[in-house]
């Protein structure tokens, strides 16, 4: 991977676009005047120098091999999984049923794909956990809300597990005919399709956004910076076609249904964290919030991406 | 070798919990205090001191209980030494149980209490009357509500496995006792200020007790 000169020009690409983007930010701060501007700009600045660090993160694991990349998504998937149970109110009765979720589910899930086990990676955490968990928190007799406290444990690892495992089980995608590059590049066009549809749709919204889309759930969610991010992804995503399997249509299809995939992630996290009542999944990542913040478009574009991918382009 | 078995005891509590400090109703300060903390597991102590700014731990004592942090020389090291805590007997014995806590107080100490007295397992049961005696004898000592979140998720009664939530410690604004109010009403109120930093789940669940005997 890493004398992949592929890799080296998407990196350098990405270096690119921060560079401008930290740019314009500098700009931004010298400009504005008013306090809520002022602040919009503080934020979009501690963004961007958050995404220097991920971005450093991510390409260093891939610059490292597929062991460290799981390993990676493995501390994501724990991380996350944290975020998603502080904020569910379980009980001290449910102690049992979380020590297997943490210590045991999630090591076992990225075990699955770093020995290339795809048919248990696939149904591992959908029927073995599914009827396990319960079982395991039925026998502390505790059924004040049941069945809210076993189906929020399950979401919680079906989201920051299953879905999110599907990113690095990518890599396992290794027998794609007339492809010949290393799957990891599957991987990073993913993550360069998903973040930049999230990114051009703050900027878009920042921009444009008058119409709000689903006011009750998200108010930064507008259809202009549906329309304009989702476009510039599903344009991006065309142009890396070189980097895929597929043609420049075929990609373009592609990073449609990942941009629309992680909208709707998007959305459906930021549902759950009003149901919560709390506004960010934690405080991981300076200026966007926790680790699910940043990851919930990955979580439902992933498995598609992965499905999609495995079903029409593998033997 | 202390100051070392500190550090790493504390850093893997941050690392395991996180114990962040959240000061909604007060902020970190070098002035004679008595914290008060719900008590729900055997981390409490621990996160207690993790949350709090490193210059504040020498002159803050949590105050734990013999009988488990005296029962074994590592334990005893570990509240001794490492959190500079002070052991007293909960089952009363001879004289003044609160007599230790009154001489550290009287040399211008800070101490964490847990004023519950027993792990309450998700629910803040009714305080004891040792903060109510204290703050009348030393006056001077600002009393500071904490709410300890999720601990008993984190790690119940009956069990050494910690499940790694994050545990927000939230310190509130002080109190203090009106003049001529009395034992039980000033108590109620303490716990109603540790209550108030609670979430709505806690607070349910923790009526009953409060009324009950």
């Amino acid at each position: 991977m890493a004398n992949q000169p592929l890799f080296q020009w998407l990196i350098a690409g990405v270096v690119g676009f921060l560079a401008v983007a930290s740019l314009i930010g500098f700009l931004l701060a010298r400009r504005v005047q008013s306090p809520g501007a002022r602040e919009t700009v503080a934020n979009l600045n501690a963004r961007i120098r958050a995404w220097w660090g991920m971005v450093a993160v991510f390409a260093g694991a891939i610059f490292l091999g597929r062991n460290v990349t799981l390993g990676l998504f493995g501390i994501l998937s724990f991380l996350g999984l944290r975020e998603f149970i502080t904020l569910t109110p379980t009980r001290p009765n449910d102690h049992r049923a979380l020590l297997l979720a943490f210590f045991v589910v999630v090591p076992f899930q990225y075990w699955l794909i770093a020995t290339s086990w795809y048919g248990l990676f696939a149904v591992f955490i959908p029927v073995y956990v599914f009827v396990l968990l319960p079982a395991v928190m039925v026998l502390s007799g505790d059924t004040e809300d049941f069945l809210a406290r076993a189906a929020k444990v399950q979401w919680g690892l079906l989201l920051a597990v299953y879905a999110l495992s599907y990113a690095p089980a990518l890599l396992l995608l290794d027998d794609i005919p007339n492809y010949g590059l290393p799957p990891a590049l599957l991987l990073l066009y993913l993550m360069i399709v998903v973040q930049m549809s999230d990114v051009f749709q703050y900027v878009f919204g920042k921009l444009f956004g008058r119409t709000h889309l689903a006011p009750a759930v998200s108010p930064s969610k507008t259809v202009e910076g549906l329309i304009g991010g989702g476009l510039a992804a599903v344009a991006i995503g065309a142009a890396l076609h070189v980097i895929t399997p597929f043609t420049a249509v075929q990609a373009a299809g592609m990073s449609a249904l990942i941009v629309v995939a992680g909208f709707f992630g998007g959305l459906v996290l930021s549902a759950i964290k009003r149901d919560f009542g709390v506004k960010d999944w934690g405080s991981t990542i300076k200026g966007h919030g926790g680790i699910l913040d940043r990851m919930d478009s990955v979580c439902f574009a992933a498995p598609l991406f992965f499905h999609f991918t495995r079903y029409w382009f593998t033997p | 070798m202390t100051a070392l078995a500190r550090a790493l005891l504390l850093g893997l509590v941050h690392l395991l919990v996180g114990a962040q400090a959240r000061w909604e109703g007060t902020a970190p300060a070098r002035r004679q205090r008595i914290y008060f903390a719900n008590h729900s597991s055997h981390l409490d102590t621990l996160v207690i001191i993790a949350a709090l700014p490193s210059e504040l731990r020498s002159e803050t004592h949590p105050v734990a209980a013999r009988d488990y942090w005296g029962a074994t020389a590592l334990r005893r090291y570990i509240a001794l030494d490492v959190l500079n805590a002070v052991l007293i007997d909960r089952s009363g014995g001879e004289g003044d149980p609160l007599q230790p806590l009154a001489e550290l107080l009287q040399a211008g100490q800070s101490l964490i209490l847990f004023p519950e007295g027993t792990r309450g397992g998700g629910v803040i049961g009714r305080f004891r009357s040792g903060l109510y005696n204290l703050s009348l004898r030393f006056p001077a000592a600002e009393l500071v509500p904490v709410y300890l979140e999720n601990l008993d998720r984190i790690m119940p009664k009956k069990t050494m496995l910690v499940v790694p939530l994050i545990c927000t410690a939230r310190f509130g604004a002080p109190i203090a006792v009106s003049p001529g109010e009395g034992k039980a009403e000033f108590l109620a109120r303490a716990r109603e200020a540790v209550l108030a930093l609670s979430d709505a789940r806690t607070r349910r669940r923790s009526a009953a007790a409060g009324t009950a005997a």
